[in-house]
């Protein structure tokens, strides 16, 4: 028979040996946690550190790294509250504020993609509820392998329905994303889910326990042992808990189960405690459960609580308390509520079938102190376990950058003819990246709570936040995976530009950014200088945009053996619309409208699209980011949009301005006509940045060329809209319905 | 002319069809799951959602809520209803329509604007149609197949209880293409398309929803 491996047990046994390099920790930093405790950690205080200290929960090797997003960022009077909070808040105007963020599920999707991506979207949802916020959009950015490897064909449509599965559900218009492809993530799919909610300014809620005597209520679902990967190796170690040493818990699934009905739930009862101002302090749950979500409160708040660990609703009775800290089981948050308003707070949840339980208090000890069965087994600074270490990796630019640069596209063939572009434009079309995404979105509820305006395939998704007003708010997300191989400093920030300009282009003004940087492992010197180059990337590029980053996540450890995937932060940036009712989509819907391509075209070929679709290519710069140039493309178009002298815009990405005319003539149902200047090739598909492409309202043309003069940026009138086909003068005419056959084929005929 | 929207725990569209209700000029009134009362309402929306996690078969568990003991024998007794999407899977399961709703055809959920024929314009909640009348209106449901025997089939065709038929492609492999149906007397209506999400071009694919909401006003003012 075992005994419970209490704090005076931990004292009296001072060399037993413990399990620390199993549940991830080094010698160096289990030696910090003697070192802090005076003592061994018991069992449970050893799962306490073993996932506080991960690097998913501690940031220990991205920190120094990630600091700069702060340090120099922009003035904005627009941020409420900034990096360190479970996400931004964004003050939008007329009494409202936002909060958004973009969180990774990338290892657990691959391990079982339907759960996996699940519980990312109610991981997320839970961090913007904490901020005081109702939750009212998702989005996800997706990358899979080979969209024909037999792998993919489990991944990807396990991850879409999980998504659909778990947002429909909950309630939540799913309003836009990113679906692309890349052989380096077959065996790392990266699913990035992104939250919005909004909230009055008052609304918002702190994660900090302050106030001695002040319970701590854990609500939601039960805890049991999923997502308890490591705490196995607890239990069959020496101290393990009577309870928790028997086979029956030691074998669980890794990945957590999603129930998004009791989330919805828990939404409702969230803002109903909110509303009733019950809460003075609320911390979701998350990785590292309930060790997490204690020690970051009581860190956070007056320094110390007490919590009786038995008191935990349980779903498995034979959890000890290592897996009781450890464990991930979804549906849960943590409040902290002033004695003499623990029964209202206990009838709301009742209201909503919501389980509470009061299972502790904050003291003034300046100890975090949990008991079980009576006894001591967690006694520790709650800020040694909330701060975790901080790691400067070694970092170094590969030699293999010069060979990626040298592979100048320039040396690719060309097409020759009108014949070959058309064929290389329909190639790009119905390239799995590229191609039409309806297959994916269509399981996705945009609709539910009536106030989408727009959502994909659309440059960014537009909520409507005001009915009285039109005051509304844009999103976009976007990463280039192959930009920043190339150059993963200049990738990021033509990552960070493409959002901005997306959200520009419905005629919103961007206002600030959040990020998750998916890369493969810290260990690597060379993935290090990628994460290294990325993060001064997006900070740079923040300061010179004006918007400042509010939050953001990183996954690391995203490779098979030592092959990473491509560096990819993907960057989504939230900007405000002053009226809806004068956005604008990428849709060509009227005839004889002027057609103007904005901005500054030169051959840029690096990593684009066409190199990759068409010659399988991946070498040379990246196309140079111009962030004055964005910023004053994005101020004309808000200025246009706002002026109501455009009916479309669409900005120029992956493939350029031959597949940005041909998404906006599908989604509009009207064909165009375009005159190019003589180097056709270039024009129809080399990817600079800082661009877009507008149709002109008839009668606006001579105030729109002013305007974009005003705004000193260049404009071409290319052409007009009207017919049922895509014709560029002298090279080729594709009709509307090959268009559509072409780009809505592949992604049905992949995945059924 | 106050119309109840009834709020299950799961219920999703309930805010939607309380702005339809209101943009169609008539007042919401929130009715809550637990509450037996209807709070002397002029007529019922059920709406969208997944009530109660639908974890078993759809609308199963609601039909057993408190709300339904009262709406009941008032829509039998001639009380205006709609069933939205998850509301028509639960009037189906409290037996006010006939019929079932199954695993679409293809098993995958969809998010559609599907045009739809509006075969029945003499219901409580389509008269503001004309019959024939072609609309454009959201689809987004997993479980949509619309399903009866034979005989029932015949029946509802025969007695004009299709109200709603799909006019395109058969999204969802529903029987007879039927989108909505209603009962004998007209005054229970249910559907799978969302007309709540099509009564506003800003938001919707059309404003061709506002119709059902409108139509119950003009009945219940005659």
């Amino acid at each position: 028979m075992t005994v419970t491996d209490t704090v005076a047990r931990a004292a009296a046994t001072a060399g037993l040996p413990q399990p620390f390099a199993e549940l991830g920790l080094t010698a160096e930093e289990y030696e910090k946690i003697v070192a802090t405790l005076g003592r061994r950690p018991t069992g449970a205080e050893l799962a306490l550190y073993s996932v506080m200290w991960s690097e998913h929960c501690s940031y220990k090797s991205s920190k120094v790294h990630l600091r700069q997003f702060a340090a120099t960022a922009p003035p904005s009077g627009a941020l409420l509250a900034g990096i360190g909070h479970n996400a931004g808040v964004v003050d939008i105007g007329q009494g409202y504020a936002v909060t958004f963020k973009i969180e990774s599920h990338n290892h657990p999707s691959y391990v079982e993609p339907h759960q996996g991506a699940a519980t990312g979207v109610g991981g997320i949802v839970r961090d913007i509820l904490a901020m005081g916020a109702r939750p009212v959009a998702v989005m996800d950015a997706l990358r899979f392998g080979p969209a024909d490897a037999p792998d993919t064909g489990r991944v990807l449509p396990g991850v879409v329905g999980g998504i659909s599965f778990y947002g429909n559900c909950l309630g939540l218009p799913n309003i836009g994303g990113e679906l692309d492809f890349d052989p380096s993530y077959a065996g790392n799919p990266l699913v990035n889910a992104l939250c919005v909610g909004v909230m009055r300014h008052g609304d918002l809620q702190v994660a900090a326990a302050s106030g001695p005597g002040n319970k701590v209520i854990l609500f939601g679902s039960t805890t049991g042992p999923d997502g308890v990967g490591g705490a196995s190796v607890l239990a069959s170690a020496t101290f393990g808990d009577a309870a928790s040493d028997g086979t029956a818990s030691a074998k669980r699934p890794s990945v957590q189960v999603g129930d998004p009905f009791t989330e919805k739930l828990l939404v409702e009862c969230c803002l109903e405690l909110f509303a009733g101002g019950l809460v003075t302090g609320i911390q979701d749950l998350g990785a590292a459960g309930v060790a997490c979500a204690t020690t970051e409160l009581a860190a956070a708040g007056t320094g110390g609580m007490l919590v009786r660990l038995d008191e935990v609703p349980l779903r498995d009775g034979s959890l000890g308390p290592p897996e009781i800290l450890m464990s991930e089981s979804q549906e849960r948050m943590m409040a902290v509520v002033e004695p003499g308003r623990v029964e209202e707070f206990l009838a709301v949840c009742a209201k909503w079938d919501v389980r509470a339980a009061v299972i502790g208090e904050v003291t003034d000890t300046g100890r975090l102190v949990m008991t079980w069965r009576g006894e001591t087994v967690v006694d520790i600074p709650p800020a040694s376990a909330a701060d975790g270490p901080v790691y400067h990796r070694p970092l170094a630019r590969p030699a293999s950058q010069d060979a990626l640069a040298a592979g100048d596209p320039a040396a690719l063939p060309r097409p020759a003819d009108g014949a070959g572009l058309r064929a290389d434009l329909l190639a790009l079309l119905g390239s799995p990246g590229l191609a039409d995404k309806s297959w994916v979105t269509d399981q996705y509820d945009r609709y539910v709570r009536g106030d989408t305006v727009l959502a994909m395939p659309d440059d960014a998704g537009l909520l409507r936040v005001d009915e009285a007003t039109g005051l509304g708010i844009a999103l976009a997300t976007d990463g280039n995976g192959r930009y920043c191989r190339l150059d993963p400093y200049l990738g990021t920030q033509l990552a960070l530009s493409e959002a901005y300009r997306n959200v520009a282009a419905t005629g919103a003004r961007p206002l600030a950014v959040t990020n998750c940087l998916n890369f493969g492992s810290p260990e690597d010197p060379a993935v290090m200088w990628q994460f290294a180059e990325a993060a001064r990337g997006l900070a740079d590029g923040c300061a010179a945009l004006g918007v400042p980053v509010t939050g953001g996540n990183v996954s690391l450890y995203n490779q098979t053996g030592t092959a990473a995937i491509h560096p990819t932060p993907v960057v989504g940036v939230l900007g405000v619309h002053d009226d809806v009712r004068r956005r604008v989509g990428i849709g060509f819907r009227d005839v004889s409208a002027d057609l103007v391509l904005l901005g500054r075209t030169e051959p840029e070929f690096g990593g684009s699209a066409w190199a990759h679709v068409c010659h399988g290519h991946l070498g040379g710069r990246p196309p140079a980011p111009d962030l004055d140039a964005e910023r004053r493309l994005a101020a004309l178009l808000a200025a246009a949009v706002a002026a109501g002298l455009l009916s479309a815009a669409h900005d120029l990405s992956d493939g350029g301005l031959a597949v940005a005319l041909a998404e906006s003539c599908l989604r509009g149902g009207t064909g165009c006509t375009v005159r190019l200047p003589d180097e056709e090739f270039t024009a129809l598909f080399s990817e600079s940045a800082a661009r877009a492409v507008v149709a002109v309202c008839p009668g606006s043309e001579t105030a729109f060329g002013q305007l974009a003069e005003a705004h000193r940026v260049p404009a071409a009138t290319i052409g007009s809209t009207g017919g049922d086909s895509l014709t560029v003068d002298g090279c080729f005419a594709i009709p509307l319905a090959e268009l559509a056959a072409v780009h809505t084929g592949t992604l049905p005929a992949l995945f059924g | 002319m106050r119309i109840g929207v009834i709020t299950f725990p799961g219920s999703l569209d309930d805010r939607d069809a309380a702005r339809a209700v209101r943009l169609a000029g008539a007042e919401p009134v929130g009715l809550w799951h637990g509450d037996r009362g209807l709070r002397g309402v002029d007529a019922v929306i059920l709406p969208g959602g997944f009530s109660y996690g639908d974890y078993l078969r759809c609308g199963a568990i609601a039909r057993f809520a408190p709300v339904m003991a009262g709406l009941v024998p008032a829509a039998r007794a001639g009380l205006p209803v709609l069933g939205i999407c998850n509301g028509f899977q639960i009037l189906c399961e409290a037996h006010l329509l006939p019929g079932a709703l199954t695993r679409n055809a293809g098993l995958k959920f969809i998010t559609r604007d599907v045009p739809l024929r509006v075969e029945n314009a003499g219901t409580a909640w389509t008269r503001a149609y004309s019959g024939g009348e072609q609309i454009v209106v959201p689809l987004k449901s997993g479980e949509g197949a619309y399903a009866a025997d034979a005989g029932t089939l015949a029946g509802l065709e025969a007695s004009g209880q299709v109200v709603i038929r799909y006019a395109g492609d058969n999204p969802n492999g529903s029987a007879a293409a039927i989108a909505g149906v209603c009962n004998a007397e007209g005054t229970v209506v249910g559907l799978m398309p969302h007309p709540e999400h099509a009564v506003d071009p800003l938001t919707g694919p059309s404003a061709d929803g506002l119709g059902f909401f409108a139509s119950v006003l003009a009945r219940v003012a005659a």
